[in-house]
């Protein structure tokens, strides 16, 4: 049995809204090793973000709150830590990266105090201390004339420029985990390949365990070595990367990887698609959260919601189909 | 220049946009979005635009339906020359061109009714009247696979694919024959972009519509195409057939590129070796001298900086501008 860095046990978290209450993650369970790299995939609305706010227990609390789970790091669970705890684990130990680099840097602080403050902070060094371990830091990311570039404000910066900014500090503390929520989402592919290899060799040098949230296949083929699929606030299949893309079992995830064109599609082939709308989350469903647009949909799914079920040991689904033997209705 | 199986010919086509500074609004330079463009879309097929964010995709799509009035060339729509046109000639002509936008959310008048965003150019046009335009509007609603029973709804009550159908049926309503479809999936998730894109296949299919289809998804466009040209900084660096652009890349840009591209497929990825390039694109206000790509080109040489590279068939189709091709 491996030791596990970080152990979430059936997280739910919900939100407070006019319209109701909104169940944006429904008893979410998982592990990461020590130095592992794994990715949440899963469209717009599932839960990829709240999940790992949740964790980090960023979720604003009124609308939000984490009404159950356990968020275990070295025996201690992160749900129960008191404000001052956690906010150490978070400069710390475990730190985040968010999408939208610009909303995150403080726009009228240079990028040196931004870099410096944590250091200050958490590991105690001398303004002096900070400045040089900026300046490594920054070079680490591969900024260049890093001591000049320490000077600017962030709109002096390209946007993959500030998202490399964004993972320096990230990684200012030497965290043990480092969580990045679609970092490079809103970046050019020539940008995104940019930090995509620059987050590989610093895996490499530094050693740190990764989450890596996105909405794109591609990126987690490349980079990740387990991959969680979320549908509807629920955690639907979780697989070893290469067994998941090889032998996709759940029906969302078949439809996901169908959806894609191939990559050596040398003459037009439809596109699978999977109909329907993503689920509302207004009510926490007792059938399967699929069920609406499901082509291997029965009679036992409108009754009950299936749990994540091992198939062998890198491999869990939560369907009650077999969708190998290809018994689709549709 | 014009071509009978051609159905729009773009001819060194620039589009600046003029930057003013100061109380006075003095002028003092351009954007270079689009700087001396040419190629032809061929009468039923997908034409492929991609490139990086800023490289001038959408003002080549809304300049060549003469949104924006270019700076220099000429566009060409059939025989005629769009760029001559007074704005009375070019408003007939506009029934035949269509744009359908990236954003879903934005591109929908939030007050208006789905039967007055749909009918609106049937009205303008003087096409339809009363009853006629609600026959029409279910027709097309219809076609891009709604319920016309929607018909009174308002853009927020339906979802980001099913407003995207809503702009595919308003751009569908005066049987356009040629779309600019700019990104119309970017916006979209996943699950989502397969529903549009065999849409707007099976549409083609129906009507025999040519499309350009701009995106930055290289797997999706190459889906999509028949032909793909590739942008970088106001020009296109390459253009060829789908096939053959992805199997024999030429310009050193198309190249990496492609091999930027996230593919999902972990065996093909971990076994791949990417050529990732360094820098980020220079501002359009002043592009670099000569080629354009050479700040990031692993293989530029003195000439790159000097002169900028001729525009050549290379192969049969196959056009590349690149000194060292
Ligand atoms: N502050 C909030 N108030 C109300 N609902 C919220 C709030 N934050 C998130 N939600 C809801 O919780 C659900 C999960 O959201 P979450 O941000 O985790 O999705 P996600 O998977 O990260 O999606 P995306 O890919 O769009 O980032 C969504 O339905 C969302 O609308
Ligand atoms: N109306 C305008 N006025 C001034 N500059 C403009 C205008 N429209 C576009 N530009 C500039 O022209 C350049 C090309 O923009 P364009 O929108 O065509 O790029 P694009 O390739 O469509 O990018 P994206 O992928 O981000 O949509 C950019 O530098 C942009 O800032
Ligand atoms: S449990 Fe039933 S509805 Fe849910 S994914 Fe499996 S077959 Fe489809
Ligand atoms: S012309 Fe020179 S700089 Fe430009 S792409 Fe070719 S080799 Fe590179
Ligand atoms: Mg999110
Ligand atoms: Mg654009």
């Amino acid at each position: 049995m491996v030791d596990h860095l970080l152990s979430v046990q059936d997280l739910e978290t919900q939100f407070k809204t006019p319209e109701g209450i909104v169940h944006a993650v429904n008893g979410v369970s998982f592990d990461l090793a020590e130095g592992e790299t794994l990715g949440v995939v899963g469209e717009s609305g599932c839960g990829k973000s709240v999940t790992m706010l949740s964790v980090m227990r960023l979720v604003q609390c009124p609308p939000g709150k984490i009404v159950a789970g356990k968020a275990m790091f070295h025996g201690k669970d992160l749900l129960q830590l008191n404000s001052e705890d956690i906010r150490a684990v978070r400069g710390g130990q475990i730190s985040m990266v968010f999408q939208d680099p610009m909303t995150s840097l403080n726009p009228v602080m240079t990028i040196g105090d931004q870099l410096a403050e944590p250091l200050m902070l958490h590991l105690n060094m001398t303004k002096e201390q900070a400045n040089k371990r900026s300046v490594e830091l920054l070079g680490l990311v591969g900024i260049p004339r890093a001591e000049e570039r320490l000077k600017d404000y962030p709109h002096q910066y390209s946007g993959g420029m500030r998202q490399r900014v964004m993972i320096a500090m990230a990684l200012s503390c030497n965290p043990q985990i480092l969580i990045a929520d679609e970092p490079t989402t809103a970046l050019d592919v020539t940008i995104q390949a940019q930090i995509v290899e620059l987050v590989k060799r610093l895996r490499e040098e530094l050693g740190m365990a990764i989450i890596w949230i996105t909405h794109d296949l591609g990126v987690v083929a490349g980079l990740a070595q387990r991959v969680i699929v979320m549908y509807g606030g629920f955690i639907i299949e979780e697989a070893e990367v290469k067994e998941l893309y090889a032998n996709p079992r759940h029906p969302y995830t078949l439809g996901l990887i169908g959806s894609l064109p191939k990559i050596h599609e040398e003459s037009r082939t439809k596109l699978y698609s999977i109909e329907g709308m993503p689920p509302v989350l207004y009510r926490k469903p007792t059938s399967c959260p699929f069920a609406p647009r499901c082509a291997w949909v029965m009679e036992r799914c409108w009754n009950e919601n299936p749990v994540l079920e091992s198939l062998n040991p890198n491999h869990r689904v939560a369907c009650y189909a077999d969708t190998t033997n290809g018994s689709k209705h549709a | 220049m014009t071509n009978t199986d051609a159905i729009v010919t773009v001819d060194n086509l620039k589009m600046h946009f003029p930057i003013y500074r100061g109380v006075i609004r003095r002028r003092v330079g351009a954007v270079h979005a689009v700087d001396g463009v040419s190629f032809q879309v061929k009468k039923g097929e997908t034409l492929g635009l991609v490139g990086e964010s800023g490289c001038g995709k959408s003002t080549t799509g809304r300049t060549i339906l003469q949104l924006y009035k270019p700076t220099a060339g000429k566009v060409y729509f059939k025989d005629t020359e769009l760029t001559g046109l007074k704005s009375e000639q070019m408003r007939l002509m506009r029934r035949e061109m269509q744009m359908i936008f990236q954003d879903p959310y934005a591109s929908l008048n939030p007050r208006m009714t789905v039967r007055d965003i749909i009918g609106e150019p049937l009205v303008s046009f003087g096409i339809a009247s009363g009853k006629q335009i609600d026959e029409r509007v279910a027709d097309l609603l219809k076609l891009v696979r709604l319920n016309p029973d929607y018909i009174g709804r308002y853009p927020h009550e339906f979802s980001g694919g099913q407003r995207q159908r809503i702009g595919i049926a308003r751009a569908l309503a005066m049987n356009p024959s040629f779309i600019v479809c700019d990104e119309p999936i970017s916006a979209l998730d996943v699950s989502i972009q397969a529903q549009v894109v065999n849409l707007l296949e099976e549409l083609q299919a129906e009507f025999g519509l040519t499309y350009l289809f701009i995106a930055h998804d290289l797997s999706m466009v190459r889906h999509i195409s028949d032909r793909v040209a590739v942008m970088y900084l106001g020009i296109i660096v390459e253009l060829t057939d789908r096939n053959e652009l992805y199997r024999n890349p030429l310009h050193p840009y198309t190249q990496a590129l492609l091999s930027a591209i996230p593919i999902a497929d972990p065996v093909f990825s971990a076994a791949r070796r990417r050529q990732v390039l360094e820098g980020d694109v220079p501002s359009p206000v002043n592009p670099p001298s000569g080629c354009r790509f050479r700040t990031r080109c692993p293989i530029a040489g003195p000439i790159c900086a000097e002169k900028q590279p001729e525009w050549r068939e290379v192969g049969p189709n196959h056009y590349v501008a690149c000194h060292k091709v």
